[in-house]
């Protein structure tokens, strides 16, 4: 277990320094860094003082030093915009975007788990074949449009829930969250359900399948047998064994609810890191873009590994010295 | 078969007209069919069905802005589907949208289905160091969300129409590397291949003459959803700004257009694009579906 840990934490820094890599070669070489680090109203003798400054003369691998010894310490540049640390920025965004996408994953069982279940339990029903339709449009539809549509529904024409933003806050160890007003849950109901609509149709389609293959299975009916409640069969007998892989994928699915965040915050005006990296790449606002993408790279290679390794622990099938 | 079977059972012979008989037997897909078909040659002939050239200004007129459907022009006609902010016909403006969307999605799939066919065929064929390193980048790629990827690329390369289908080929050609490769490794372990490997034929010759086609029923179905996948990313990126450029405005970019309006009440600016969209990507998902159960071998009667 503990050389399989420390072989797969070398291949996450490994994967980190590649995408370090990957992202300096982008803003260095197919870019001009001169313009993309340099604030562009700098007049000339400021941008020969930064360069010399930056070393942005000197040669390649001893700029990618420079950045990587940046990257490390946690600096990687100013917002021109906001005169402010890009990464200080983005963890400043980062609490809006989280509680949107955790808010998303929870509702998506909410939803998924009690259709899913009745579409195993009911198959051939008119209810059952309604459900698995509408789960083939949450997979199809683009989320952008689903969220033009719900503010077209519920803003504009129902006027029953507030169209963009996000609401009034309140503060928990300094960091400001919206679901515990009541007004920043009507402004998040809209965004979390937007956001989730593709997790719903997972998580249903999934439960379904669960369902209908642990039906038929000894235990089940030994429990039928056994005079327990219709309710207790399922929803202690049947569930139980389906909830596993549910929350293995949501757990998955995490890290790709925060990376499609990017679209619902955009459409919702939801001041998150998503909402920022939209503004930042469309006013050229560069270290930003960086500092985002250095991030998101890191937390999804963090979530990667966590679920890598919750899965050994809770599946003692998974056989490690195999997997090597 | 050829002209010389049995006169009486020619039809049935014929794998292709079986393939057509299948999948003409759901009427779901074929209406699918149609609709896209339709929808191609609207996009095709936009010049010809168009009412007007949408993006030549002197046609337009900004006192006809933001108009509701059904409303008169100043010059005289009708504007079936409203006109956006600039006056310009809304039902114009989408056919020459839905040209750029369909560009965009059919030639990047295209491209990647060439690269990630390739590279899926080789990895099984050679195996070893190859298939070892094809299939890390592929998992690499397949661990991070598409619109991450493109995100990435889009933001790095700056926005235009070829970056686009660049960013949509990466991120789409290692779905049909994984799946290519799955079904290649079966087949290379068939008769056939040991023949022609017996016959000492060159391994080009065995890869794309021999293994290649008995891998492209499957891969046609993974191409149908991959269309349809990459014009709904590329609608999402141009709604986010990063896709195509103002000049060559996508269906996405039309809706990001009217987004503004839709507020005041004004919604069939992105309202009919948006509709657009989702015919274009459902009717292709159904035509999918359906190829899906007739080319499966394990699902036939």
């Amino acid at each position: 277990m503990f050389t399989w840990l420390l072989r797969r934490l070398f291949q996450a820094c490994f994967v980190v320094l590649a995408m370090t890599i990957i992202v300096f070669i982008g803003v260095h070489v197919i870019g001009n860094p001169v313009d993309i680090l340099i604030s562009p109203e700098a007049d000339q003798a400021e941008r020969a003082k930064i360069i010399a400054e930056m070393g942005l003369d000197r040669p390649l691998w001893q700029q990618y030093a420079y950045f990587l010894g940046g990257a490390l310490h946690g600096d990687l540049g100013r917002s021109f915009v906001f005169n402010e640390p890009a990464l200080k920025l983005i963890g400043g965004r980062m609490p809006a975007t989280l509680e949107l996408a955790v808010t998303a994953v929870l509702m998506s069982m909410c939803f998924g788990i009690p259709l899913g279940l009745y579409a195993g339990l009911k198959p051939n029903g008119i209810l059952g074949r309604v459900i698995m339709s509408g789960s083939i449009l949450g997979f199809s539809l683009p989320s952008f449009w689903v969220g033009l549509m719900l503010i077209m529904t519920f803003a504009v024409q129902l006027g029953w829930l507030p169209s963009t933003g996000r609401g009034e806050t309140a503060e928990i160890l300094g960091v400001r969250w919206s679901f515990l007003t009541w007004d920043g849950l009507r402004h998040m109901a809209m965004p979390a359900l937007n956001l989730s609509l593709y997790n719903i149709s997972l998580v249903l389609r999934l439960t379904r399948a669960g369902v209908r293959e642990t039906l038929p299975m000894d235990y089940i009916k030994f429990a039928r047998a056994k005079g327990l409640s219709p309710a207790r069969v399922i929803f202690v007998h049947v569930l139980k064994n389906i909830m596993i892989p549910v929350v293995t994928v949501l757990g998955l699915e995490l890290g790709t609810t925060i990376a499609f965040a990017v679209v619902t915050e955009s459409v919702f005006a939801w001041p998150g890191m998503g909402k920022l990296i939209i503004d930042s790449i469309n006013v050229l606002d560069r270290p930003v873009i960086v500092a985002y993408l250095m991030m998101i790279v890191l937390i999804f290679i963090t979530i990667n590994l966590v679920v890598d390794i919750l899965y050994t622990v809770l599946d003692p099938r998974v056989r490690l010295e195999t997997k090597a | 078969m050829s002209e010389t079977a049995v006169p009486n059972h020619p039809v049935e012979e014929s794998p292709f007209r079986r393939f057509v008989a299948e999948f003409a037997a759901s009427k779901v897909a074929l209406f699918g069919l149609a609709v896209f078909v339709l929808i191609a040659l609207l996009a095709i002939f936009a010049n010809w069905i168009g009412p007007q050239n949408p993006y030549d200004l002197a046609q337009l007129d900004i006192m006809d802005g933001r108009l509701p459907p059904g409303s008169k022009s100043v010059a005289g006609y009708t504007y079936l589907l409203g006109t956006d902010d600039q006056g310009r016909d809304m039902f114009s403006g989408m056919l020459y949208g839905l040209r750029i969307s369909l560009a965009v999605g059919v030639g990047s799939a295209i491209f990647a289905a060439c690269v990630g066919t390739t590279l899926g065929l080789l990895a099984a064929f050679f195996g070893r160091r190859i298939d070892t390193i094809v299939m890390r980048v592929v998992d690499l790629q397949l661990s991070f969300p598409s619109i991450l990827v493109a995100l990435m690329i889009l933001a790095v390369l700056g926005k235009s129409v070829t970056n686009v289908v660049l960013a949509l080929v990466i991120v789409e050609w290692a779905g049909y590397a994984r799946n290519v490769r799955a079904i290649a490794m079966v087949e290379r372990k068939r008769e056939y291949i040991e023949a022609a490997a017996c016959l000492a034929l060159p391994w080009r010759r065995i890869v794309f003459r021999h293994l290649l086609p008995n891998c492209l029923p499957p891969l046609i179905v993974i191409a149908t959803q991959q269309v349809a996948r990459a014009i709904a990313l590329e609608a999402t990126l141009s709604f986010l700004g990063l896709g195509v450029p103002i000049t060559e405005p996508s269906l996405g970019l039309l809706i990001a257009n009217g987004y503004q309006y839709m507020l005041s009440g004004k919604y069939w600016i992105s309202f009919y694009p948006g509709l657009a969209l989702l015919v274009t990507i459902v009717s292709i998902n159904l035509v999918g579906d359906h190829l899906r159960d007739v080319l499966n071998p394990r699902l036939k009667r």
